[in-house]
């Protein structure tokens, strides 16, 4: 996790919040950085994490995942992480057969399917088990990302409705996070892609926007990322609070400035 | 505030949730994410149960416990909730879902029997119409709005229906939208300007011109209302003080500058093609011939004299 970021977000895995959708989106540049961000995060905060990872293998998160401080293998071998790896399990669907449904049994369907599969297996990962011998804090499902599964043919009311499901189990029964990575398209016009990212706009707590920069690639300033906070529980007088940074991206954590004021133009 | 101003203001705060009440049918609440319209389908809620109508809530969005959030017991004694949120899609299979869906939830409340006022709020309704088709949804929204219109045998007044519609604006084309338009009483777009939320208000009433009003309001941690004036108009963008104020022309290696004769000297300067008198005397007055100016032209002996004018057509 970057402590930057966790400073601009004001919490810290010993007190984040709970029960909240948290949507990650990235325009003109890659996000991917967030979704390490958030899986360290909730990792060091002890919360049973069920990923689901369609984009990268295991081993890509996992080398990342040691630059932050968190060993995945080790996570995965213990209980607290149960990890999709949607590349290698997508071809599992074909060639193994199985008596419940595949999470990903959508890709053998013709007609437009649903997402009902992968909720199943969502939900069993990550209810409490009786035995009490981990302890886990609170459960917690990432994924990244939606939009891949817009081009796998899924409709995005699919998609929508999977996230209600994980949203009303996840964050609602079992008191825990979802985060979610859905690209931006920006200029090109793709009408589902909006659906989805304005749909889960609506019903999410916090979201936070890596764009790239309008004038393009820049060595020193990477991109800028808006934080919005929508959704505050206590008081509904307080409006909606917006931030903007912008950020370099390191080797082992990303630094934050305010706009303009990057170390390298000062 | 003065007191007369303070109870026109009291009057006013009243008057913008009663308007948007008064009419019955279909009040659409039109949203975007930086603006968003819960709390004020809440406040109409709340403000529908103090005037002891009945109220049912069709909640597809947020949990119950979210929804009646805020509500002090003796609202929420009033709400009838039916939860679409748990398993709105029936995958659970527990058999603990409501029969028929939203929908058959929708068409129950068009067969009320008890025939008071009753205030339906959909949460939301851009959830039906992502889930259900626009033409079903428009003919069922039809029918639970104007019940009120179908009196029933026995001549008994029929209390009004108030159906309140949260709709988030993004996620739908023209098409559904239009529709959902000219089934409305009453629409309001929620927008805002610098941290203060406003309300587009647009009023169809029978037989007179729809109405148009914007208010400017925010809305208090118990869900009411509170009516406020608009952002102040002096404000301007105010100049950074810290920035000094530099003269562009004090470090250039030319003139920009005219002394007095200069000056003198440029203003009673005439310009060539404009018409004085003294430029229209000296073209009226007879020129000697020497002052002329002479053209000579020889012309080559490839050269093509056409004697026909080409201009003779035009009116010169």
């Amino acid at each position: 996790m970057f402590p930057e970021l966790n400073n601009l977000l004001n919490t810290t895995p010993d007190r984040a919040e709970q029960g909240k959708l948290t949507l990650l989106c990235d325009a003109k540049t890659d996000g991917s950085f967030l979704v390490h961000h958030f899986l360290s995060f909730y990792l060091k905060a002890n919360c049973k994490v069920c990923f689901v990872a369609l984009i990268q293998s295991f081993s890509h998160y996992n080398i990342v995942g040691q630059k932050l401080g968190v060993n995945l293998t080790m996570a995965r071998e213990r209980g607290q992480l149960v990890f999709l790896e949607g590349l290698k399990s997508a071809v599992d669907v074909f060639f193994q057969a199985q008596e419940k449904p595949h999470p990903l049994q959508f890709l053998r369907e013709a007609s437009a399917g649903n997402l009902k599969p992968l909720f199943e297996f969502v939900r069993d990962a990550l209810k409490p088990v009786d035995s009490g011998a981990a302890g886990w804090t609170y459960p917690v499902l990432l994924v990244d990302d939606l939009s891949v599964l817009l081009s796998l043919g899924l409709g995005a009311v699919a998609v929508l409705d999977f996230i209600h499901y994980c949203r009303a189990t996840v964050c609602w029964e079992l008191k825990g996070n979802v985060v979610v990575l859905v690209h931006d398209s920006g200029d090109v016009e793709d009408e589902e892609n909006d659906i989805l990212l304005n749909g889960l706009s609506h019903q999410s707590h916090l979201i936070l926007r890596a764009e790239g920069l309008a004038t393009g690639f820049c060595r020193d300033v990477h991109g800028q990322l808006r934080i919005l906070w929508r959704r505050p529980s206590q008081s509904t007088s307080q409006r909606d609070q917006s931030l903007t940074y912008q950020y370099k991206i390191q080797d082992r954590s990303v630094s934050f400035f305010a706009k303009g004021m990057s170390p390298a133009v000062l | 505030m003065t007191l007369s101003e303070g109870a026109r203001a009291g009057t006013r705060k009243l008057e913008m949730l009663d308007s948007l009440l008064a009419l019955g049918g279909l009040v659409l609440l039109r949203d975007s994410v930086e603006w968003e319209g819960r709390s004020l389908l809440k406040a109409l809620v709340k403000k529908s149960a103090l005037c002891g109508e009945q109220v049912h809530i069709l909640g597809c969005e947020v949990s119950e416990e979210e929804f009646r959030e805020g509500f002090d017991s003796d609202i929420n004694n009033r709400l009838v909730y039916h939860d679409f949120f748990r398993d709105p899609l029936n995958w659970s299979k527990t058999g603990e879902a409501l029969p028929g869906g939203p929908l058959g939830a929708l068409r129950a409340m068009c067969k009320r029997t008890d025939l008071g006022p009753v205030t339906i709020a959909l949460d939301s309704l851009s959830w039906l119409l992502l889930h259900l088709p626009c033409a079903t949804l428009c003919q069922t929204l039809h029918a639970v709005s104007y019940q009120d219109s179908c009196p029933p045998g026995d001549g008994s007044p029929v209390g009004k229906v108030h159906v309140l519609g949260l709709l988030h604006e993004e996620l739908h084309g023209p098409g559904p939208m239009g529709a959902l338009s000219s089934l409305a009483q009453t629409e309001v777009t929620l927008g805002g300007t610098m941290g203060q939320a406003s309300a587009r208000i647009l009023c169809r009433r029978p037989q007179q011109h729809p109405t148009d009003q914007t208010q400017w309001f925010s809305i208090l941690p118990d869900f009411s209302l509170h009516l406020q004036e608009g952002p102040s108009k002096e404000f301007q963008p105010q100049s950074d003080p810290h920035i000094p104020l530099v003269d562009p022309m004090a470090h250039l290696t030319f003139n920009l500058h005219l002394s007095k004769k200069e000056r003198e000297a440029r203003d009673s300067l005439t310009l060539p093609f404009q018409f004085s008198s003294e430029k229209q005397e000296a073209l009226l007055r007879p020129r000697p011939s020497q002052a002329t100016s002479h053209i000579f032209y020889e012309p080559d002996a490839y050269d093509d004299l056409d004697q026909e004018d080409p201009d003779d057509d035009l009116d010169i």
